[in-house]
This record gives structure tokens, C-alpha cells and sequence, in this order.
């Protein structure tokens, strides 16, 4: 196979019948391969819309969907023949997916559906076919390079990539894929987590608390004051595992990995596990009671003292 | 029931790697191992489902050098009955490790192939898949539950939306994440039980198993890091602060 010229398809990222940011930033990726065309592929049940919806991404040459009613779930094991069967048929060089749940589990499997290594979580974009990516809890970055007579499988780190802008008018075209689909696997249901506040990996100002919050009724007031400043909420592993807040709250390697333009954390002593989740936060800022917490290293703003009356004063100062 | 259980030597997750300073990788020599703690609770699973009487066999698998027998022989005491070595000095990418996967899968034919979501020294998070997809079976992946039916599982993902529920038939690959159980601290005993289990060894050529093509690592850098910051000693400079970058 000599995929040549450069092509892209980006595999859409969507919930409840909407895009999920993680799209954009992937094209975003996905135009540093300075590609003669990035295709974002919608699979869903009907597709239709979602795909109206990828067309206004900035930089789009065609949004494709590939409607069936096994698509109504995204299910990795049902999804992945139809990408790799996409990928022959449109002859992409390339196939570039959000390294959100979604992608970490699906992409893999298309990848070795194609026979071809993949490239988890890329950072930075050297050429066609040479990226970046961290190792080792973002600890180091390593550079790879993939053969170039392969298709390049790969899932974009969203918070190295800002969303490509709205404002494209891309084509949108359904895609007839035959391709038997196995039914091993199937969907039974998803508890999902509602919330009124900004989502914990969109929103441009998170809040969180850790271990120094001290209790599930003491986070309260990183609630309150998220609320009053119109941030999203996180947490430490540490406040996880005391039972604080539900796991899909924690921030840091192990858990969500953000970059909103502001963090603010109350009472986070700044473990390794957690500073890999907001290396790309715009600026930091740590409260704390003890000043040699390893958070001040890493932090731009500082202030020592009591978590409380800290977040009492800017709640007043700030609302 | 038969589990399979893969098992990596990884650095152990306490330690603080260091980068070689030509940049070719990260200094592995004299560094403590153990095994990826993702397969700890992979393992321990499959163990609590041998004490259920879910399981009747439990064998552990792992790709690597000879050294890691050591974190086989940790495997072994957990519980597992026995375990197979696939031993090899190159470095294995995750699509090679699910050629070899695959072929242990069609000699053993277990019904639950359990593994880590990843590890935690390369973080790829494709192993699993990929072995799935090769052998062609049902794929879970970052469980936190897992309840057994007949000749199925139900399996609660942690994803980024909430709580999943997929539903697999067997054979199936299922991929494990933090929250499914902690696993037990070896006792003694174990330890000196497990030395008498056996371990098969195996090789690439033996498995008829060719490693894939694979990505070259060109360097191997530190990440770029933070600037150092600044104290500030009350609310009022820190709302200053924040309103001068232009963050209020």
C-alpha cells in the first residue's frame, strides 16, 4: 500500500447527537500534516446532522457519514471494520481519532485491523510522519517516526491542540460501507454523570480540591465557588480515593488530562500523577497550607494559608 | 473457566526516570521492576475468580527478557496456576505483543484474556485492542466491574461520559482499570509455593510469530517545562495578578 498523496480522515467524537470539542482539536492536529485533505468521518445512526455539524469545522474538506443502526452506540469492535474498510476505500495516508475514552478504545483496533502501528496521544507534529508523545506519565516526550509507505493510526492529545474555528462549508456526504459487522459485543446502558457546571476537559476555568478539602461535605465550597465564577470542577486522585467526589472528577495522568486557561486548586500537594494531568494549563494557581508542597513548583501564582478563608475571600472579591 | 492474564515488567511506578542524556531512551540498567500496576489488578481479578470457583485455571503471560521471570514468579504467587514466558531482548511494540497474544490465545483458549488498559512506562493503551481485533473478538476495555454470565460478561467501562455497560460474549479481551478492585500484598508462603509452578518458555520463532513493522524512536527529550512562578502573599495581589493576565 503507497498511500500517497496525503489524505486525513478524522474519526468523530459525539454524544447525544453532538460533536464532542475533541473533533475540532484532532483536525486542528490533523492540519499540521499539511494534508491536500482532512475528512472528519461521522459514524452514528443517522449521521446526517452530526456531519452538518463537522462541514462548519475550519479546515474540513469533505464531512462524511456512514449511517447503520448498529452505530447508535460506539461500540470500538463494531466501529473499527467500517473505519479501516473507510480508510481502504478513500485511500487515507492518515486516520487520526481524540485520545478520549472514545478514541483510546477504538483506534487500536482499526489500527491493527490495518495491520500498522499507532501513534498514542500525539503532542506535536514534526512532518507526515514524524510525531511526538509523552511516556511515562508525562515525564518524557518521545519522538517517533512511522514508515511512510503505511497508514499512520493515530489519536490526537486534545490538550495539545486548541479547536480548529468554526466557519467552514465543507461538503457532506453519505458513505455506503459493506462490511459485515460482528455482534459479540453489545451496548446495554450509560450512567452518565449530569451536571449544570462547564465540562471538567472544555471549560477555560477549572477549579479543584484535594486532599486538603478534608471532606465529601467540605468540597462544597469548591462547588460553591466554582459555581459563583462559572468554572468547571475537578480533583486529586487523593480526594478521589477518600471518597470526596466521583472518580470522573479526577484530574492527572490516571484520570482526566486538561488545559483550561485558568486552574485554580485548593489544598493539592501536586503529586507527579497530578501535575501530568494540567501541564498545559494556561496558569496555575495553588493555594495551600504548607509552602513546600511540590505544587508550588509548578504553579504560577502561589499563596500559603487556610484553603477556607482563602476561598471565602476571592469567592467575595471575585463573584 | 480459563483467564489469561498478560503481566509487563515496567519501572516500578515509584520511581523517577531519568533520561539518558544522548537522548535514546530512558536509563532501565540498576532501575527497580515491577510488574505494571494495571496488571496487578488484571491479575487480581482473575485470581478472586479462582477463589469463586469461577475460574478453574489462571496462567499469567508476559513478553520480555529473561528478567522478567521475576515479575512471572510474583504472578505466580498472586495465585496463577502456572505461566508462559515469551522471552525476547528486542523491544516489543504493542502490535507484535498481540501477534504473540493471539497466538497463546489460540493455544490455550481461554474464555477471559484480562489485561491491563496499559502500562504504565510506554502509556500506549493498545495492547488489548489490538489483540482483540486480531483474534476477532468482543473488546472491553477499562473495566471497573465486571459481572459473569452464561457464556458472557457484562463489563462497567469508565469513560470519559460517565459509566458504560457493554455486554461480551466469550472469549473475550477485557482491559482493566484502577477501580476494579486493590490487589492483595504477597504473603511469604506464596512466594515460596510459587517457585515450584512452572513457567514455559517460548520464543517469536516457536509461536511462527514476525515482529510488525515498528515506529522508530529518533529521541527520547525531558517535557518542556514550567516556568517558575511567583508567590503572592494575599487575595488582593492574587486578584491583581490574575486581572493583569488579562484572566478576570
Amino acid at each position: 500500500m503507497s498511500p500517497n498523496p496525503l489524505n486525513v480522515l478524522v474519526i468523530a467524537d459525539h454524544l447525544n447527537n453532538t460533536l464532542n470539542a475533541s473533533t475540532a482539536r484532532a483536525v486542528t492536529c490533523a492540519q499540521d500534516l499539511e494534508a491536500e485533505a482532512v475528512d472528519v468521518l461521522v459514524l452514528a445512526a443517522d449521521g446526517a446532522a452530526l456531519a452538518g455539524e463537522a462541514a462548519r469545522i475550519e479546515g474540513v474538506s469533505r464531512a462524511l457519514h456512514a449511517d447503520h443502526e448498529a452505530n447508535t452506540h460506539p461500540v470500538a469492535a463494531i466501529l473499527a471494520p467500517q473505519i479501516a474498510a473507510a480508510v481502504k476505500a478513500g485511500g487515507y495516508s492518515h486516520v487520526l481519532g481524540p485520545n478520549t475514552t472514545f478514541g483510546k478504545d477504538l483506534m487500536p483496533r482499526v489500527a491493527a485491523l490495518l495491520d500498522v502501528a499507532m501513534v498514542t496521544d500525539i503532542m506535536a507534529v514534526h512532518g507526515p510522519h514524524e510525531f511526538d508523545r509523552p511516556i511515562y506519565a508525562g515525564n518524557a516526550v518521545v519522538t517517533l517516526k512511522a514508515s511512510a509507505d503505511q497508514v499512520v493510526v493515530g489519536s490526537v492529545r486534545c490538550a495539545s491542540y486548541a479547536e480548529a474555528a468554526a466557519g467552514g462549508e465543507a461538503p457532506i456526504e453519505a458513505l455506503d460501507l459493506d462490511v459485515s459487522l460482528p455482534t459479540h459485543t453489545r451496548f446495554i446502558d450509560l450512567e452518565q454523570h449530569t451536571s449544570d457546571r462547564p465540562d471538567l476537559q472544555t471549560a477555560s476555568t477549572v477549579v479543584s480540591g484535594g486532599r486538603g478539602v478534608g471532606s465529601q461535605e467540605n468540597f462544597k465550597v469548591i462547588y460553591d465557588f466554582a459555581d459563583a465564577i462559572g468554572a468547571g470542577v475537578g480533583a486529586s486522585r487523593a480526594a478521589v480515593d477518600a471518597g470526596y467526589v466521583p472518580n470522573d472528577m479526577q484530574v492527572g495522568q490516571t484520570g482526566k488530562i486538561i488545559s483550561p486557561d485558568l486552574y485554580i486548586c485548593f489544598g493539592i500537594s501536586g503529586a507527579i500523577q497530578h501535575l501530568a494531568g494540567i501541564k498545559d494549563a494556561g496558569t496555575i494557581v495553588a493555594i495551600n497550607k504548607d509552602a513546600d508542597a511540590p505544587i508550588f513548583e509548578v504553579a504560577d501564582i502561589g499563596l500559603v494559608g487556610d484553603l477556607f478563608e482563602i476561598i471565602r475571600d476571592l469567592e467575595q472579591k471575585l463573584a | 473457566m480459563k483467564v489469561l492474564v498478560s503481566i509487563k515488567r515496567a519501572i516500578d511506578y515509584n520511581v523517577r526516570i531519568q533520561i539518558k542524556p544522548d537522548g535514546s531512551g530512558v536509563v532501565t540498567d540498576g532501575v527497580k521492576h515491577s510488574i505494571n500496576p494495571f496488571d496487578e489488578i488484571a491479575l487480581e481479578q482473575a485470581i478472586r475468580w479462582k477463589e469463586s470457583g469461577d475460574a478453574e485455571e489462571v496462567v499469567a503471560v508476559t513478553i520480555g527478557p529473561e528478567a522478567a521471570k521475576e515479575q512471572l514468579r510474583s504472578a505466580l504467587a498472586f495465585g496463577c496456576d502456572r505461566a508462559i514466558h515469551v522471552v525476547t531482548d528486542a523491544p516489543v511494540q504493542p502490535l507484535t505483543a498481540a501477534r504473540l497474544f493471539k497466538a497463546i490465545a489460540e493455544a490455550e483458549a481461554p474464555q477471559i484474556f484480562l489485561m491491563g488498559k496499559q502500562a504504565i512506562d510506554d502509556d500506549a493503551n493498545q495492547t488489548g485492542q489490538m489483540t482483540a481485533a486480531l483474534l476477532d473478538w468482543a473488546q472491553a476495555t477499562f473495566a471497573s466491574a465486571v459481572t459473569l454470565g452464561n457464556g458472557s460478561a457484562r463489563v462497567t467501562r469508565e469513560i470519559d461520559a460517565g459509566l458504560e455497560t457493554l455486554e461480551v460474549d466469550l472469549p473475550a479481551v477485557i482491559t482493566v482499570d484502577l477501580r476494579l478492585n486493590e490487589p492483595r500484598y504477597l504473603k511469604l508462603p506464596d512466594i515460596m509455593k510459587a517457585k515450584k509452578k512452572t513457567i514455559d518458555v517460548r520464543t517469536l520463532e516457536e509461536l511462527n510469530v514476525t515482529p510488525a513493522p515498528a515506529l522508530e524512536a529518533v529521541r527520547t527529550a525531558p517535557p518542556p517545562a514550567r516556568q517558575a512562578g511567583t508567590m503572592v502573599e494575599s487575595t488582593d495581589e492574587l486578584v491583581a495578578k490574575l486581572k493583569e493576565k488579562g484572566l478576570l
